[in-house]
C-alpha cells in the first residue's frame, strides 16, 4: 500500500477527529442523559436474573397494596408482587421486545430495501408498492388489527409490530443503496468480477450500516411506544409476566389508592423513550459531517 | 387542476384497492371458520353438526376462491356492509358509523390543541432564540414526544379528576368531557408541532426573502407572520397529515381509559370477543380516512405553496 502514501497521512487526522467528536458527544449533557438513562434501562434487564430480588410473578395475596418500605422499596402490587422486582424484570420484557422487534424490521428492511433499490425495475415497483400500501394505513391501527387477530401474546406482537413497521425504513434503505449503486466502489467491484450479492453485501450494505443505525437509535423510542401501547391494551404480554406496559394497565384499577403503581411503570416508560430520543439526536449531530465540534 | 393532483387523484383508487385487499387478507389469517362461528352463536352457542357447517359455508361463499370472495367483499363493502358481527349479529359497518364522529372527534380536537399551541410556540422559540421561552418549549418538546398519550391519560385523571376532581374521569356529550382525552392525546403532536416549527421558521427567516422583505421597509410583523411564517408551514402542514396517524391510532388507547364511546372501544371489545370482522371493518374505515386526510393536507399543501403550480403551468 506504499504506493498511496497520502492514506497514511490522512488516517491520523481522521481518527483525531473521531476522539474529538466522541467527547463531544460525551460533554453534550442531551447525549449524556440519554445515554444514562439507555445504559441504565439495559443494566436492568441483563442483571435482572442475578439481582437479589424477589420473584417478580409469584403472587402472595397476603402482601398485596403494601406502600414502599425496607423490605418492599416501590411497596407491592395488587398481586403482592414487589413493584421494584418487577420494574426490574419488566425493563427485560419491554426492552427485550423493542430490541427484537427492531432487529426484525432492519432485517427485512435492508432486504426489501437493497433488493429493490439495486436491481430496480419491476422488482422494485412491486415491493415499493407493497411499502406505499403499509403506508397508506396509520401503523399503530394496522398494529393493533394485527395483534388483535393472531391474539393476544408477545410473539404476535413482534410479528404485529414487525410486519407493519418495516416498511418505511424499507423505502429509506432503497434511497441509500440507489444513491450508492452509483458510487465508483461498485464500479469498481463490479469490474474486478464480483457478484452481486458480494457487491451488496459487502460493498453497499457496509456503507449505509452506519446512518442506518442511526436512524434505527433514533426510532427505538417510537417502537417501544407502541409495543408498550399493545401491551396496555392487553395484546402483549400476558400476566403474570412483568412488562412495563402490562404493569400500566394494571395500575389503573387502583389509581385512587396506590397511585404509586402508576408512576413507576408510567415513569420508567417515559424514560426510557427519553433516554432513546436524546440519544438518538446525540448520534445524529454527531454523524452530521457539517456539524462543528466544539 | 394541477397535473400533480390529477396524478394523486389517479392512483386513489389503485390505493382504495390495495388497502380493501389487506384488511380483506387480515381475516384470512383469523382463526376460526365464520360459518361455524356463525352457526354456534344463532345455534346459543351449541357446537353446529359439521353438516350444517358445509351447508353454511357453501351458502355465505366461503368456498370460492380467494379473488373472488375479495371481489364479493369489497362490492358489498361500498354498499356500505361490512358483515355482521360474530358475537351479536349487528352490522359493523351501522355501529362503526355510529361510533365514527366521538373518535373523530377527538382526533381533531386533539390535533387542533396541537397546532394551537405547537405552531406558535415553535414561531416564538425561534424568535426569541436562546431565551427562557425558547429553552422551556424545547423541553417542552423533549418531554411530549417521550411521554406516551395513555400514561399522560392515566396522569391528567389522575390529577385532575381523582385528585383535584376538576373535570370528569369518564364520560361523553359535554364540552368538559372531552378535556383531558384530548389533552392527553394532543402531547405528541405538540411536541414535533412545536419542534419542526421552529427548525423551519429559524431556516425560513435566514433567507433572502426575509432581508428583501425588511429592506422594504415591512414592518416586523409583516416580515414574520406573513413571510417568515408561510413559508415555515410548508412542512408542518406535511407532518399533520402524517401525524393524523398516530392520532388515529392513540385514540384508540386513550378511548379505552376515558370510557369514550369511539371505535377504539368497540375494536378492542371485538378483539378480546374475538370478533375477527369488527377488526376488519376498523382497519379498513380508518385506512381510508387516513388516505382522505392526507389528500386533503397534499391540497392545502399545494395551496399554501403557490409555486408548485405556477412552475408545471409555465414549464
Amino acid at each position: 500500500m506504499s504506493a498511496f502514501p497520502q492514506a497514511n497521512v490522512r488516517l491520523p487526522a481522521l481518527s483525531s477527529d473521531m476522539q474529538r467528536r466522541i467527547r463531544w458527544l460525551l460533554r453534550d449533557p442531551g447525549s449524556l442523559i440519554g445515554l444514562t438513562l439507555v445504559t441504565i434501562a439495559i443494566l436492568m434487564a441483563l442483571l435482572a436474573p442475578i439481582l437479589p430480588l424477589d420473584n417478580p410473578t409469584e403472587i402472595a395475596l397476603e402482601n398485596r397494596l403494601l406502600p414502599a418500605s425496607s423490605e418492599h422499596f416501590l411497596g407491592t402490587d395488587h398481586m403482592g408482587r414487589d413493584e421494584l422486582s418487577r420494574l426490574v424484570h419488566g425493563a427485560r420484557a419491554t426492552l427485550g421486545l423493542a430490541s427484537l422487534s427492531l432487529l426484525i424490521i432492519m432485517g427485512i428492511a435492508l432486504l426489501v430495501g437493497a433488493v429493490s433499490g439495486y436491481y430496480g425495475g419491476w422488482l422494485d415497483t412491486g415491493l415499493m408498492l407493497i411499502v406505499d400500501l403499509l403506508l397508506a394505513f396509520p401503523s399503530l391501527v394496522l398494529g393493533i388489527a394485527v395483534a388483535g387477530i393472531l391474539g393476544p401474546s408477545i410473539l404476535n406482537v413482534i410479528i404485529a409490530v414487525s410486519a407493519v413497521w418495516w416498511a418505511g425504513y424499507a423505502r429509506v434503505i432503497r434511497g441509500m443503496v440507489l444513491s450508492a449503486r452509483q458510487r465508483e466502489y461498485v464500479d469498481a467491484a463490479r469490474a474486478v468480477g464480483a457478484t452481486d450479492v458480494r457487491i451488496v453485501v459487502f460493498h453497499i450494505a457496509r456503507n449505509i450500516l452506519g446512518p442506518f443505525i442511526v436512524l434505527a437509535t433514533l426510532d427505538m423510542g417510537f417502537i417501544i411506544l407502541g409495543i408498550a401501547g399493545l401491551s396496555f391494551l392487553g395484546l402483549g404480554a400476558q400476566p403474570p409476566t412483568a412488562e412495563w406496559g402490562a404493569m400500566l394497565n394494571d395500575s389503573r384499577a387502583y389509581m385512587q389508592t396506590d397511585p404509586g403503581l402508576l408512576l413507576v411503570p408510567g415513569i420508567a416508560i417515559f424514560g426510557l423513550v427519553l433516554g432513546f430520543n436524546l440519544l438518538g439526536d446525540g448520534i445524529r449531530d454527531f454523524m452530521d459531517p457539517t456539524n462543528r465540534y466544539r | 387542476m394541477s397535473g400533480y393532483l390529477a396524478r394523486r387523484f389517479a392512483t386513489l383508487p389503485l390505493l382504495l384497492v390495495g388497502i380493501s385487499f389487506i384488511s380483506f387478507l387480515l381475516l384470512n389469517f383469523a382463526p376460526g371458520d365464520a360459518a361455524e362461528i356463525t352457526l354456534r352463536r344463532q345455534n346459543g352457542g351449541i357446537t353446529p353438526s359439521p353438516e350444517a357447517v358445509v351447508a353454511l359455508r357453501e351458502e355465505l361463499g366461503l368456498n370460492a376462491p380467494l379473488p373472488l370472495r375479495y371481489f364479493r367483499w369489497v362490492s358489498d363493502a361500498v354498499q356500505g356492509d361490512l358483515g355482521e358481527s360474530y358475537r351479536s349479529g349487528g352490522s359493523i359497518a351501522g355501529e362503526l358509523a355510529r361510533r365514527l364522529p366521538a373518535t373523530l372527534l377527538l382526533a381533531s380536537v386533539s390535533m387542533a390543541i396541537g397546532v394551537a399551541v405547537g405552531v406558535p410556540l415553535g414561531v416564538f422559540a425561534a424568535l426569541k432564540r436562546g431565551s427562557i421561552l425558547d429553552t422551556t418549549s424545547r423541553f417542552l418538546a423533549l418531554f411530549g414526544a417521550a411521554v406516551p398519550s395513555y400514561v399522560m391519560a392515566l396522569l391528567l385523571m389522575l390529577v385532575f379528576a381523582v385528585k383535584l376532581d376538576w373535570l370528569p374521569a369518564i364520560g361523553y356529550g359535554e364540552p368538559k368531557n372531552i378535556v383531558l382525552p384530548a389533552v392527553a392525546l394532543s402531547f405528541g403532536v405538540m411536541a414535533q408541532l412545536m419542534r419542526l416549527t421552529r427548525a423551519t421558521m429559524l431556516e425560513s427567516l435566514s433567507q433572502d426573502y426575509i432581508r428583501t422583505a425588511r429592506a422594504k421597509g415591512l414592518n416586523e410583523l409583516t416580515v414574520t407572520w406573513r413571510h417568515a411564517l408561510r413559508n415555515a408551514l410548508l412542512p408542518v402542514a406535511t407532518v399533520m397529515g402524517t401525524s393524523a396517524g398516530h392520532l388515529l391510532g392513540g385514540a384508540v388507547i386513550v378511548e379505552i381509559i376515558f370510557g369514550w364511546p369511539g371505535v377504539g372501544q368497540f375494536v378492542i371489545v371485538g378483539i378480546s370477543q374475538r370478533d375477527y370482522p369488527v377488526v376488519q371493518g376498523f382497519v379498513l374505515y380508518l385506512a381510508v380516512i387516513f388516505l382522505l386526510v392526507n389528500l386533503a393536507v397534499d391540497m392545502l399543501y399545494r395551496w399554501l405553496d403557490p409555486r408548485l403550480t405556477f412552475s408545471r403551468q409555465a414549464a
